[in-house]
């Protein structure tokens, strides 16, 4: 998107200096919580039960960092960036093919499957989930990481975000890859999936952060200490040491700043990602 | 120019619904038909294990009394009717619905109202601001609570000390809990609808806007005239992804106030949860959430007719 410069002659600069302020003031507003997890994590335990405000941490330490990796705070890293990775990989590559398949495709069966992809779409997930729980334990996937990865695959999101991309595809394409005598696989690989490649960046992106921050999934499936994941174990250790909230905000901060990362990085995927799933609704 | 392309693509279907196969052979059919569900395979066998055949389990223990120790037989339609008399879930049934009713608006208002404002700056400055409002998303939904459970402590809270109203307890009173819940909720959901909104206000077509500005429309008049039909499937967009994410708050209440104090925070998505892993009462729980499922589907329904009969 590139910047467009328009007369604003119509709208009074009073209106103008209103809309900044009030949109800096917003942005500190919404700055501030990130801002107080990082420098809540570097505070000494006075400093953080202060009874007065502290805006930034006089004695900066370490301590609250160290204090969280005398807990399994590397293994919990661990598994959520594997749940994350393994649940994007997965939701990428049968994303893609089905989204190819229901955006070219002329089939039987095609406008019903994608009217019930949109309403399952709805279904809030927390609905399912005492099934699904059973589901696992049957296939003896409780207390495992794959007991979150499998579900989170089995969204539609992705597939019907694929289907907006693929449909973008010009037919004369994969017509010419068909008169060339290249199979359904080949014309898959060589021909679409180039085009639909800023599709499975924005997905990834998009299924990793969600994968990441699906709290109620990991709370109800991973039960053991080992394999809580580190937001989770930042739910549970708040619940036990509710008032240690510099240890808290060292996890938070932890938990929080590798995927603020990955978003600043990947920002234009990301947003073009969210854009093109709205555009049917 | 690519969002232009999947806008013009996503009216495709319904043309060609009456005409799919046109100028097709049988064989061809049934080949395309052959190759397209093998590539729908792997994701049906995710789709279908793990979404579609939970919920069925899901309506079926609905109509079962299950407890602790499993099934212990066929309930008919009693866990409906306690539903009704349940003095819980009727809380929880008011607090989602104010949850929606006060949020879904507010987030679709002032995320238009910050779009408009920033979609015409520089790049940077509308990237800048996008992300800004984006970060609580992204930093997830457990980081946010438990830092505002640090902001709003009693003691400790930066908020009481910058207020002097040392001691008071913010989320343990019933008639401030909900608030802020709504507010944190709020502040986690607007971060999608600008985004669509920046995308959707950048695709109105200009030369309509300059038409009309010829003609002497004032700004309001070229916002409601001309803008507003145009991002109006946006909004739609917005309404029900926002009414699905204000139902589904979770980890707000579970670690801010577990449904208190006195049921003051009690939704029916936490009821869903409190009563199938702290009550164990499974078959009433998958209940609750069956009527959830009907409560969502209802409200989107009624933003589309709303919304499409504008």
């Amino acid at each position: 998107m590139k910047a467009k410069t328009t007369d604003l002659s119509g709208t009074s600069t009073g209106y103008k200096v209103f809309a900044v302020v009030v949109l800096i003031l917003l942005a500190l507003f919404f700055l501030f919580p990130l801002y107080w997890i990082v420098t809540g994590s570097f505070k000494d335990a006075i400093e953080i039960n202060a009874k007065y405000p502290i805006w930034f941490p006089q004695n900066p330490t370490t301590d609250n960092y160290a204090r969280l990796f005398e807990h399994e705070a590397f293994r919990w890293l661990f598994n959520i960036v594997f749940i994350s990775a393994m649940a994007m990989i997965l939701t990428c590559l049968t994303a893609s093919f089905a989204g190819y398949a229901l955006g070219k495709k002329r089939f039987y069966g095609r406008g019903i499957l994608f009217t019930i992809i949109i309403c399952a779409m709805a279904l809030p997930k927390q609905v399912i989930v005492i099934p699904l729980l059973q589901e696992m334990t049957f296939f003896h996937l409780n207390n495992n990481l794959w007991a979150v990865i499998l579900p989170t695959v089995g969204w539609p999101f992705g597939v019907f975000l694929m289907k907006q991309f693929s449909e973008t595809i010009p037919n004369e394409i994969l017509e010419a890859a068909r008169v060339d005598g290249a199979g359904e696989l080949r014309t898959f690989f060589s021909v679409v999936f180039p085009m639909i490649k800023p599709g499975i960046g924005a997905l990834a992106i998009f299924t990793f952060v969600n994968t990441w921050n699906d709290y109620f999934l990991q709370l109800v499936m991973l039960t053991d200490e080992e394999i809580w994941t580190l937001p989770l174990a930042i739910a549970n250790l708040q619940g036990e040491m509710s008032s240690d909230f510099g240890l808290i905000m060292a996890g938070a901060a932890l938990a929080a700043i590798p995927i603020v990362v990955v978003f600043i990085a990947f920002q234009k995927y990301f947003t073009q990602g969210i854009a093109m799933g709205a555009v049917k609704g | 120019m690519a969002q232009n392309a999947v806008a013009t693509a996503g009216k495709k279907p319904k043309k060609e619904k009456r005409s799919q196969f046109s100028g097709m052979s049988k064989a061809l059919v049934r080949r395309e038909t052959i190759s397209a569900y093998l590539f729908l395979l792997p994701s049906l066998v995710f789709f279908v294990g793990f979404v579609v055949v939970p919920m069925f389990i899901c309506v079926f223990y609905s109509f079962m009394e299950y407890g602790l120790g499993g099934i212990k037989g066929f309930a008919g339609l009693d866990n409906y009717i306690k539903l009704f008399q349940d003095p819980i879930f009727h809380k929880g049934f008011l607090n989602t619905v104010l949850i929606v009713v006060i949020a879904v608006p507010c987030v679709t208002a002032f995320s238009l109202w910050v779009s408009s404002a920033i979609y015409k700056m520089h790049a940077f400055t509308r990237s800048f601001f996008r992300c800004v409002f984006y970060l609580p998303v992204v930093t997830g939904s457990v980081a946010i609570t438990v830092v505002w459970k640090w902001i709003l402590h009693p003691y400790n809270g930066i908020l009481n000390q910058l207020t002097g109203t040392a001691g008071f307890d913010w989320l343990g009173n019933q008639s401030t809990a909900i608030w802020f819940i709504i507010l944190i909720l709020f502040t986690t959901s607007i971060g999608q609808p600008i985004v669509l909104y920046v995308a959707a206000l950048g695709n109105v077509d200009q030369s309509l806007v300059e038409a009309a500005q010829v003609d002497g429309a004032t700004k309001l008049q070229v916002f409601w005239k001309i803008k507003w039909p145009q991002i109006m499937p946006t909004t739609l967009y917005v309404l029900v992804i926002t009414t699905i994410n204000s139902f589904q708050c979770f980890a707000l209440i579970q670690l801010l106030t577990k449904g208190g104090p006195m049921n003051a925070t009690m939704t029916i998505m936490y009821q869903v949860y409190d009563t199938a892993y702290r009550l164990n009462d499974l078959g009433y729980a998958n209940a609750i959430g069956v009527i959830l499922a009907i409560i969502i589907a209802i409200f989107s329904a009624i933003q589309f007719k709303v919304v499409k009969t504008d």
